[in-house]
């Protein structure tokens, strides 16, 4: 008899993908400005440390919400005791007037549809466990976030099924790739419960346009099934277009209160809009009461703290705060975006058009030496030891197409940016030296070639130090 | 359209356990806007030392306001998601924990994986150890809680140790092989035990003889043990607590297959009196347990602001070592005066030595010995008394008639109100009985009547018409 269940034993966890390789390379040899100045950049991590001064500020002007008090009365011994599973009612008030600020109050939010859910890790296998049984199947667009294959599908049970989507349109979601994906997890013998879009998208960086989000209205109408999006990166639109939530396309097409809006569901999370992964606060949104049911009882199985509801809360009712950090943060990430895309632009390298995200999705097809995913994990390689950049390959985000990585561009110093904008037009310099090279001296230049390519080899290797490793 | 998990009535939530904290949120007792309301006394919270806590705090401030000497440390703990959990928590909570077990085992951090609580740390075990459609057995009476904990979103089965009253209700090695064969019948594969030490809703710990017979075993079955010790620092009274890993170490079992396949589940919630921070953790012995359960606590992280806070005040020995001295005291205090007010009320206890709860002896005041005599004691008791207590059928206990009443979350004053209560019922109940008696001529049926007519107006004494 196994001891240990297989979701123990196997690696349905999804974490040898290299998404999760690079993050190990990168905690060997970690780059430090000062310590170890030729150490991996870490670019891997779609983290937004762009607005903690403001944060910061605020706190230190308002120390009572961090130090259990209100209206300068400790309430300890209430919040140590507040584990209802409903969330402290002020923090969901706050958050729901929050989301609808975002979303330019175009759409409002019922605090009592809201269950709040350690992270939106959480709140995503949450809702996978009240919409689909186990060997049931969901459908999303590619290239997604690679923790989808832990969230959605290790204790769930649930498969996801892709729809492939195409550099040919800017990797957007079309009705015949809806279609095909579908036919897809029929053959499978799959039931598809429903859809999951993230608006924006994580890696591409995108607002998902409108003609999109009708389209997937219309689709799972059709089907009869359901629609998650996830919305966490709704707070970082720092472009045009403006970001289109789900809910406001329901509302346009007189949705409300139809089958189909009890089938719609958005998730939410504070991780990455206020840069606040390590606290934990996501949220499910549902017109569903039995959906809202359900979760609110399976939150006990990831409450948020309640010491971190009422910070929160009080932060979030500061609504000349937000106000202000939402578009501060939004201009910063704006300038970073603009950044990195002339950085690479300087290297000869493109990136998706975005307006939304914590980082860009990079094309460097033209640096494969095939069109293929091996040469796609071979660039990733060089890039990662060489150039000492840790991004990640598009085939961990399941893209079908080999050569574009996702590049993260909030989570460092703009001088660390900097660096690593340099690194990488070296390297790319260093390719096409290379290239060079090796057509001018085909024939009888072999030991020309062969020192010259030592030589370039020795300045993709400048920055190594050899003690160290 | 949704999961069978969604529609389904499995989360448990049906059962009175949850009914009777729906009546008492409808009427709760306040001392001053509410004094006939209902006094809850089904919560199973410690109440009785946050004086001491906010007593640390308002001489740590840093530790809330996320400054660490003065600097801010903010943005690194807003930055930290890191499932391995904040080092320096880890290192205090296994020192706090080797505390409470006077120091006889030492625990290694890194074999301990901090989850949102206890309910999510026994929901991960269950994931790691079991197949949907296996089983754990559970000796009875058992925290109602677990039957979603451990069974709804995993599949997991549960089956009963029954344990009687006859023997305190500890767990024999009859009744755990009767288990095994039970499950058998159902055909379901036992992975393991899961035993609570100290016991809710007991209030005792388990005996060196009982966790050598629970060793034996699952030697003998080659399964799991999952020893929820979230009460470990409750124990405030003779015979002292015994951890697992100390019954095992004690029998140098320390390099034996079992090693490997016993399991703690700890939480602040209780010794601490902190369930709404939602700190929990597992500690295993085993690798692949500690990996899996560590991946999956990303779906329930512990908040590193919170972290980061019971971090300093876990450091703290000397707050820690008064404040558990202290607790413990207050809680041996609160036990006798429960006990002795129910004595009073010719009520009995299962003597008990940990928990915030006493387990109740009300078999006497059942009409009969069946359950659905205790369903109808305990809605008397709900209704008429205005208490919210748990009955014994919602614990899984085999036998009726006996109840888990809490004393560890309402003041000194709310307590003996309770008391008063109880008393009051068991006296009208008790006149109701023997006026039943006295009267059973038929020549009397007026004046049986009347005296009926009259009892029951005393037996509704303090209902208050606009209940």
């Amino acid at each position: 008899m196994k001891m240990l269940s297989r979701k123990a034993t196997f690696n349905s966890h999804g974490q040898d993908s290299e998404y999760f390789l690079g993050w190990e390379e990168y905690e060997k040899n970690a780059y430090h400005e000062v310590d170890n100045p030729s150490g991996i950049i870490q670019m891997g991590l779609a983290e937004n440390q762009l607005s903690f001064d403001l944060l910061e500020s605020w706190l230190a002007q308002n120390p009572d919400a961090a130090g259990f008090k209100r209206d300068g009365e400790s309430i300890f011994r209430e919040l140590a005791l507040f584990q209802d599973y409903h969330g402290l009612p002020a923090f969901k008030k706050a958050l729901v007037e929050f989301m609808s600020e975002i979303r330019g109050n175009k759409v409002s939010f019922d605090q009592n549809k809201l269950v709040l859910t350690a992270g939106a890790t959480s709140a995503n296998e949450t809702l996978m466990f009240c919409l689909a049984n186990s060997g049931e199947a969901f459908l999303l667009p590619t290239p997604y976030y690679p923790g989808f294959d832990r969230d959605l599908k290790w204790r769930t049970g649930v498969e996801i099924v892709p729809i492939q989507c195409s550099s040919s349109n800017g990797f957007q979601i079309t009705e015949s790739a809806l279609e095909e994906a579908y036919q897809q997890a029929q053959k499978r013998n799959l039931k598809v419960k429903g859809v999951l879009i993230t608006n924006p998208s994580n890696p591409l960086g995108t607002t998902t346009s409108r003609d999109e989000l009708n389209l997937l209205v219309n689709f799972i109408t059709a089907k009869g099934i359901h629609l998650i999006s996830d919305e966490i990166y709704s707070g970082t639109v720092f472009d045009s277009p403006g970001f289109v939530s789900i809910m406001e396309v329901l509302m346009d097409r007189n949705y409300m209160n139809t089958e189909v809006w009890k089938r719609v569901h958005i998730v939410y999370s504070l991780s990455k809009d206020l840069g606040l992964p390590g606290f934990r606060v996501g949220a499910i949104y549902s017109n569903d009461v039995a959906v809202v049911s359900a979760a609110t009882k399976m939150s006990s199985f990831g409450l948020v703290s309640s010491q971190t509801q009422y910070l929160l809360s009080v932060m979030l009712s500061d609504k000349k705060f937000t106000k202000n950090y939402v578009s501060e943060n939004q201009k910063r990430l704006k300038q970073r975006h603009q950044m990195l895309i002339s950085g690479l632009q300087n290297a000869g390298i493109d990136c998706l058009k975005s307006n939304a995200g914590l980082f860009c999705w990079v094309d460097m097809r033209h640096l494969l030496s095939s069109n293929t995913f091996e040469a796609e994990m071979e660039l990733w390689k060089k890039i990662l030891y060489d150039v000492r950049l840790n991004i990640s390959p598009g085939s961990s985000c399941h893209c079908t197409e080999p050569g574009w990585f996702r590049v993260c561009f909030a989570n460092m110093s703009e001088d660390t940016l900097n660096l690593a904008l340099q690194r990488i037009k070296a390297f790319v310099d260093s390719l096409s030296t290379t290239n060079n090279n090796q057509s001018r001296h085909q024939s009888n230049k072999n030991q020309r070639r062969k020192s010259f390519t030592k030589w370039v080899f020795r300045l993709s290797f400048r920055d190594r130090e050899a003690s160290e490793r | 359209m949704l999961s069978r998990k969604a529609r389904l009535d499995a989360h448990g939530e049906d059962s009175s356990y949850f009914l009777g904290w729906k009546e008492y949120e409808k009427n709760a007792y306040d001392d001053v806007q509410n004094p006939t309301g209902i006094i809850q006394m089904g919560l199973a919270e410690n109440q009785l030392s946050f004086d001491l806590l906010e007593s640390w705090l308002a001489s740590n401030q840093d530790a809330a306001r996320l400054t660490r000497n003065g600097e801010s440390v903010f943005r690194e703990l807003a930055l930290f998601q890191d499932y391995h959990g904040l080092p320096d928590f880890k290192n205090e909570l296994v020192e706090f924990m080797a505390e409470i077990r006077g120091n006889k085992v030492n625990f290694d951090p890194r074999k301990l994986v901090l989850m949102a609580g206890a309910t999510s740390a026994n929901e991960t075990l269950t994931f790691c150890i079991a197949e949907s459609g296996d089983a754990f057995l559970l000796p009875t009476p058992y925290y109602p809680g677990f039957d979603r904990d451990l069974k709804w979103r995993t599949g997991v089965e549960i089956v009963p140790i029954h344990c009687s009253s006859s023997n305190g209700f500890k767990v024999t090695k009859c009744a755990l092989e009767e288990a095994y064969q039970q499950a058998h019948k159902l055909s379901l594969n036992v992975k393991g035990v899961l035993i609570t030490n100290p016991s809710n809703p007991l209030g005792t710990t388990m005996g060196r003889d009982e966790l050598n017979d629970l060793i034996g075993f699952a030697v003998a079955k080659k399964i799991h043990i999952i020893s929820d010790e979230i009460y470990s620092g409750t124990v405030f009274d003779h015979p002292s607590f015994i951890s697992i890993m100390e019954a095992l170490m004690d029998r140098k079992l320390q390099d034996t297959d079992l090693w490997s396949r016993v399991h703690i589940v700890y939480s602040l919630s209780k010794d601490l009196g902190l369930p709404g921070f939602r700190v929990g953790m597992i500690y295993s012995n085993n690798e692949t347990v500690v990996s899996a359960a560590t991946k999956m606590s990303s779906f329930g992280l512990i908040s590193s602001q919170t972290q980061y806070l019971l971090s300093k005040i876990l450091s703290d020995k000397k707050f820690t070592r008064n404040y558990m001295k202290e607790n413990r005291k207050r809680l041996k205090t609160r036990r006798d005066m429960i006990v002795a007010a129910l004595r009073d009320a010719g009520i009995g206890c299962l003597k008990s030595n940990a928990g915030l709860f006493c387990w109740v002896d009300m078999r006497h005041l059942l009409s009969s010995n069946t359950f659905d005599a205790e369903m109808e004691l305990w809605k008397k008791i709900l209704r008429e008394a205005g208490l919210n207590i748990s009955p014994g059928a919602s614990c899984h206990c085999s036998e009726p008639g006996w109840f888990r009443i809490c004393f560890a979350n309402m003041s000194e004053d709310t307590l003996n109100l309770s008391m008063q209560r109880i008393k009051a019922l068991v006296g009208r109940i008790q006149q109701c009985r023997r006026g039943r008696v006295t009267h059973q001529d038929s020549g009397c049926n007026s004046r049986r009547r009347s005296f009926s007519k009259w009892v029951l107006n005393l037996c509704s004494y303090d209902r208050e018409p606009d209940r």
